[in-house]
C-alpha cells in the first residue's frame, strides 16, 4: 500500500480561500443562504470554511448546520453492517432557503442523493448547491455534479482518497492510498 | 459495537449493556428526526410489520404504529377480538398465516408470559415483544431508562425507586433488568402483598416506608395497580393504598428535594399518583411518551438492519 500526497496544507488553504470567494460571488451577503456540512467528513470541511469566513470576511453572518443522511441511504440491509447514524443539527428553517451542501469527497454521488432527499424533511429549499473539496471524476454512479469544486482527480478502482484535518489550517493534507 | 447482539427483542434479559447504549444512541437520532417539520424517513420502505395485539393497549399500540410509519414501513394491525382467534385458531397458526403474506416483523402483545419467545422458536420472522403477560415489557423499560438517561446522563450510581404493583407489572421486571445493566441502584416500594417472591435476588432493596424511599431516590417510577390481573384482593381498598403508597404533594414536601417523576401509563389519578404531581415540573411522563416513539423506531431500525435484503434474480 502506498500513499501519494495530492494536496499539501498550503494548496488546501489556497483552494479553501478560493471556494469561499466563489460562494461570496454567488450568495453576496448570505441573507437567504445556509451551509450544511454532511456527516461525518463534511463537518470538518465546513468548520474549516467557517474559520476562513470568520478570519477573512468577518462581516458576513453565515448560517450553518450539520446534516446526517443515514436514514435516507439506498444501501440499508445491503451489508452485514448496521448503518450507524450521526447527529443532525439544523436550528433554522430550510423552507425557501438557498442550501449549499458541503462534503469533502464526491465519489459515487449516492451520499449526495441521500442528503438531498434528507433535506426535504426540514422544508422545501429554494435551491440546492454542492461544494466539495475533491471530485473523483469518472467514478459517478448517478448524475450528480458539484457547483463548487476544490480539485478534480482521476483515481483507479480501489484507491482511497484520505483528507486529514489538523488542528490548524497548516496541518491539513490530502493523499491518495493505493 | 455497531449492531445488536440479538435478532429479536424478547426481553431486556437477552440484551447486553452495549445493545442498550446502541439503542439509546440510535433513539436520540430518531428523536431529532421526529422533531423535524416532516417526521418521516424512507428507511424501512421495503419492510412489512404486523402488530399483533392479543391484549388491550392504547399508547404502546399507537407508539409502535407511529414508529413504524415514521420509518416508512408498511403495517398491518391485528386485534384478537375481531379475528379467527375467537374461532379457536392457535397463536402459532395465526402468525404463520400472517407471515405467509410476506410479513417481515411481528410486534406481539399477549397475555401469556413467554409468548414472544414461543413465537420466535416457531416462526422465521423477527419478533418484538410489546408486553407478554406479567413477564417483560422491554420497549417500555428502554423508553423509561432513556428518559432517565436524558435527564440524569449516566445512570451508574443513580438511585431509582419503583413504586406500585410490582407483582403484576411486566414494566417493573424489565425496568429492573435495564437499571441493573446500566449500574443504577434500584429500590422497590409497595405493599408486601404486591412484591414477587425472591425479587430481592435481582440486586435491589425493598422499603415499605415510601417517604424514606423517596428521600433516597433521584427518580421515581410510579406503576399502576393492575386490577385486571388480580385474582384476589391484595390490599383493603384504593383509599388505603393511596394513603400509604400513592404519590402526593404531602409526601414530596417531606423529602425537601427535587426528584424526577415517571409513570408508564395509563394513570389512575388519585390512586397511585395525584393530578398535581402528574402535571408538575418534575414530571417527565409526557417525555416518556415522546421517547417511546424514538426508542421503538431505534429498535425496529436496528432489528431490520439485521435482516439482509434479498432479491430473487
Amino acid at each position: 500500500m502506498s500513499n501519494k500526497i495530492l494536496l499539501d496544507s498550503k494548496k488546501i488553504e489556497i483552494i479553501l480561500s478560493r471556494l469561499v470567494y466563489q460562494l461570496i460571488e454567488n450568495h453576496k451577503n448570505f441573507e437567504n443562504t445556509v451551509l450544511l456540512g454532511l456527516q461525518p467528513r463534511g463537518v470538518f470541511l465546513i468548520n474549516k470554511i467557517l474559520e476562513i469566513f470568520k478570519r477573512d470576511h468577518s462581516k458576513l453572518k453565515i448560517k450553518s448546520g450539520i446534516l446526517d443522511y443515514t436514514f435516507f441511504r439506498d444501501d440499508f440491509r445491503r451489508s452485514e453492517k448496521t448503518l450507524s447514524a450521526s447527529s443532525s443539527k439544523i436550528d433554522f428553517s430550510i423552507e425557501n432557503k438557498n442550501v449549499v451542501l458541503v462534503d469533502d469527497v464526491l465519489f459515487t454521488g449516492r451520499s449526495i442523493k441521500a442528503a438531498m432527499s434528507s433535506i426535504d424533511t426540514y422544508g422545501r429549499p429554494k435551491s440546492i448547491e454542492l461544494l466539495v473539496l475533491i471530485d473523483r471524476r469518472f467514478k459517478r454512479e448517478i448524475p450528480i455534479q458539484a457547483n463548487y469544486c476544490g480539485a478534480k482527480i482521476d483515481t483507479f478502482k480501489g484507491d482511497r482518497v484520505k483528507v486529514v484535518w489538523g488542528d490548524k489550517l497548516k496541518d491539513n493534507v490530502i493523499y491518495i492510498e493505493s | 459495537m455497531d449492531k445488536l447482539s440479538v435478532n429479536h427483542l424478547l426481553g431486556i434479559k437477552s440484551l447486553s449493556k452495549s445493545d442498550i447504549n446502541l439503542i439509546f444512541k440510535t433513539a436520540s437520532h430518531f428523536k431529532e428526526v421526529i422533531n423535524r417539520p416532516i417526521k418521516k424517513v424512507p428507511t424501512l420502505r421495503d419492510i412489512t410489520i404486523a402488530n399483533l395485539f392479543f391484549e388491550n393497549s392504547t399508547r404502546t399500540k399507537i407508539s409502535f404504529e407511529l414508529a413504524e410509519k415514521r420509518l416508512g414501513a408498511d403495517i398491518i394491525n391485528f386485534t384478537s377480538s375481531s379475528s379467527s382467534v375467537k374461532k379457536g385458531e392457535s397463536l402459532i397458526d395465526t402468525v404463520n398465516n400472517i407471515l405467509a403474506m410476506k410479513v417481515d416483523m411481528i410486534v406481539l402483545r399477549h397475555p401469556n408470559p413467554g409468548s414472544s419467545f414461543l413465537l420466535s422458536q416457531h416462526t422465521d420472522s423477527c419478533i418484538v415483544n410489546a408486553g407478554d403477560g406479567s413477564h417483560e415489557h422491554p420497549t417500555q423499560a428502554l423508553l423509561d431508562s432513556f428518559s432517565l438517561y436524558e435527564n440524569l446522563e449516566d445512570l451508574k450510581g443513580k438511585n431509582i425507586l419503583i413504586v406500585g404493583d410490582i407483582l403484576h407489572s411486566r414494566v417493573a421486571l424489565s425496568n429492573i433488568y435495564v437499571l441493573n445493566l446500566l449500574g443504577a441502584n434500584v429500590k422497590l416500594s409497595c405493599p408486601l402483598s404486591l412484591l414477587p417472591k425472591d425479587i430481592e435476588k435481582l440486586n435491589l432493596s425493598v422499603e415499605t416506608d415510601i417517604v424514606k424511599a423517596l428521600k433516597w431516590c433521584d427518580a421515581v417510577n410510579v406503576l399502576r395497580v393492575q386490577r385486571e390481573r388480580m385474582i384476589k384482593s391484595y390490599f383493603p381498598n384504593d383509599r388505603e393504598y393511596s394513603m400509604l403508597f400513592g404519590l402526593d404533594i404531602n409526601k414530596l414536601n417531606k423529602i425537601k428535594k427535587d426528584i424526577l417523576i415517571l409513570h408508564p401509563g395509563p394513570i389512575n389519578r388519585g390512586v397511585e399518583i395525584t393530578s398535581d404531581i402528574v402535571d408538575s415540573n418534575n414530571s417527565i411522563i409526557l417525555d416518556q411518551v415522546e421517547n417511546g416513539v424514538a426508542i421503538r423506531m431505534a429498535i425496529i431500525y436496528l432489528l431490520a438492519s439485521k435482516m439482509n435484503f434479498s432479491i430473487n434474480q
